[in-house]
């Protein structure tokens, strides 16, 4: 059932019409893996600026840990620029609890002290369980609790939304 | 069910890593592929990640060894855990405490994952039984090397670095090479290589240097170091341990180094862009030649970064088991 999703493509064209007057010039791009990787691809793309990319897994730094253990596919984490002093866009493809961004961030203070982190989203879909809001969302949706909001890529690049049962992730 | 693997829980995770041999391909992959995100934690301002933060490792090391206890040290702190080294020889073992009487307390202190090495074979073995027949399934141990039965995570690193360097194992002829018989780096080293599918394994030395029925192993035999290196993508030297010098297994350390030390000579029988290992500590002049350690084919430091990552893996999977 995909009925009420919005179109992937059209939501983040909406979010980059937000983050374009707003961003700075020299912000750096994170992605969270795997759907805000893609996402900081196509922004970097797409809006003006010289903004340096970096991609984000939060596995090591998940507070799940204790109860479901690693599980495969960690990716390696590339910031590939100096953190300390840098502006930084983090981005992923849906926020709910706000614990992947809490990881997230606790992550990029590993790598230094940066100046200011924004957060930019497709989707919002509520049910935060930390005091954490995105500064930049594509679109703000109402998910039942038991359902994952899930981003897709096509071999073509072409992003999809779609939805799961609930696991853990 | 009394027979199944203590290395795995009943879900079939790994909770203890004793040996590598009968472990499925699918874990030891698990583990490699783990390893690599942490390779690059080396490269952080902070070089830790918190997943085993609030965690006690215990280094139980009965048989002396500065390098691997080191890189436990240094893997456990950089996941944050506590570590705790028990110095076994001057502490209560030797007042007469059974080895699972010093794991009980051990335990009662909290400890969530010991990492041990015993001259005796199979005594990690008994203390991950002993831990699942208490029902402390919370509890794991990790072989640092067991008399001259296994030495998994040494296995595993070998394995990180030909993949690293050669990719799949399919494609490659591996050659270990000298005191294979009392070696657990090598027991372990061709368990892996052959539950990944390496095209050929090879064991080059002397017939007294090699175990009875090596053959058994899926191993080549080779005594003729020539012959043995021919087309090889990997060399893997292992350490002539200088107490065997004095038995007689061999002549003499130089009569060895004619035979089956490693030099640049012999090298070019094998392809040109073979990787040489070695698990350290050489011994330069008798198993393998300065030139060809210090030279532009041999990985043998990027080996001991390596079983960081690898030995941070390791631990990271089993305490969130």
């Amino acid at each position: 059932m995909t009925t009420g999703l919005p179109d992937a493509e059209g939501t983040l064209h909406e979010l980059i019409e937000r983050m374009r007057p707003a961003v700075a010039y020299d912000a750096a791009f994170v992605g969270i893996y795997s759907g805000g990787a893609w996402l900081a691809e196509r922004l970097a793309r797409e809006i003006a600026g010289d903004h340096p990319l970096g991609f984000i897994d939060v596995s090591f730094y998940r507070d799940d840990y204790a109860t479901t253990g690693l599980k495969g596919g960690t990716k390696r984490s590339e910031i590939p620029f100096d953190v300390t002093g840098a502006t930084i866009v983090l981005i992923d493809d849906v926020l709910f609890t706000g614990r992947s961004v809490r990881a997230a961030i606790n992550e990029l203070f590993d790598f230094g002290r940066p100046a200011s982190i924004e957060l930019a989203v497709l989707i919002d879909r509520g049910g935060r369980e930390l005091p954490i809001e995105a500064t930049y969302a594509g679109a703000r949706l109402a998910v039942a609790r038991d359902q994952n909001v899930v981003l897709s890529r096509d071999a073509a690049g072409r992003l999809s939304l779609g939805i799961e049962p609930f696991r853990a992730s | 069910m009394p027979n199944r693997n203590p290395q795995l829980n009943a879900d079939g995770a790994l909770t203890h890593l004793l040996t590598l041999e009968g472990l499925p391909p699918a874990v030891i992959r698990q583990i490699l592929d783990t390893a690599v995100p942490f390779v690059g934690i080396a490269e952080r301002e902070v070089k830790k990640v918190p997943l085993l933060r609030g965690k006690a490792v215990f280094n139980l090391f009965f048989e002396n060894s500065t390098r691997t206890r080191t890189t436990f040290e240094i893997a456990a702190k950089r996941l944050s855990a506590d570590v705790i080294n028990l110095n076994i020889g001057a502490s209560s073992t030797s007042k007469g405490e059974t080895l699972l009487d010093t794991v009980d307390n051990l335990v009662a202190m909290d400890a969530d994952l010991f990492v041990v090495r015993h001259a005796q074979s199979g005594a990690p073995h008994l203390i991950a039984s002993h831990l699942i027949a208490k029902g402390r399934t919370h509890v794991h141990v990790v072989n640092a090397g067991d008399g001259r039965h296994a030495h998994p995570t040494q296995g595993l690193l070998d394995l990180y670095t030909i993949r690293h360097y050669k990719g799949d194992f399919a494609n490659l002829t591996v050659a270990v090479v000298g005191d294979v018989l009392h070696s657990r780096v090598a027991r372990s080293l061709i368990h892996g290589l052959t539950t990944l599918g390496t095209a050929e394994v090879r064991v080059i030395g002397p017939r007294t240097l090699l175990p009875a029925h090596v053959e058994s192993m899926g191993v080549q035999v080779y005594e003729d170091m020539r012959l043995g290196l021919a087309n090889c993508d990997v060399v893997v030297m292992l350490r002539l341990q200088n107490e065997r010098m004095k038995g007689a297994l061999l002549p003499s350390a130089g009569e060895y180094f004619k035979h089956y030390g490693l030099t640049m000579d012999k090298l070019a029988a094998a392809k040109e862009d073979v990787i040489v290992m070695h698990p350290g500590p050489m011994n330069r002049g008798v198993e393998i030649d300065s030139a060809v350690a210090d030279g532009a084919r041999s990985v043998i430091l990027p080996q001991v970064t390596f079983g960081i990552a690898v030995r941070m893996a390791v631990m990271s999977i089993l305490a969130g088991a």
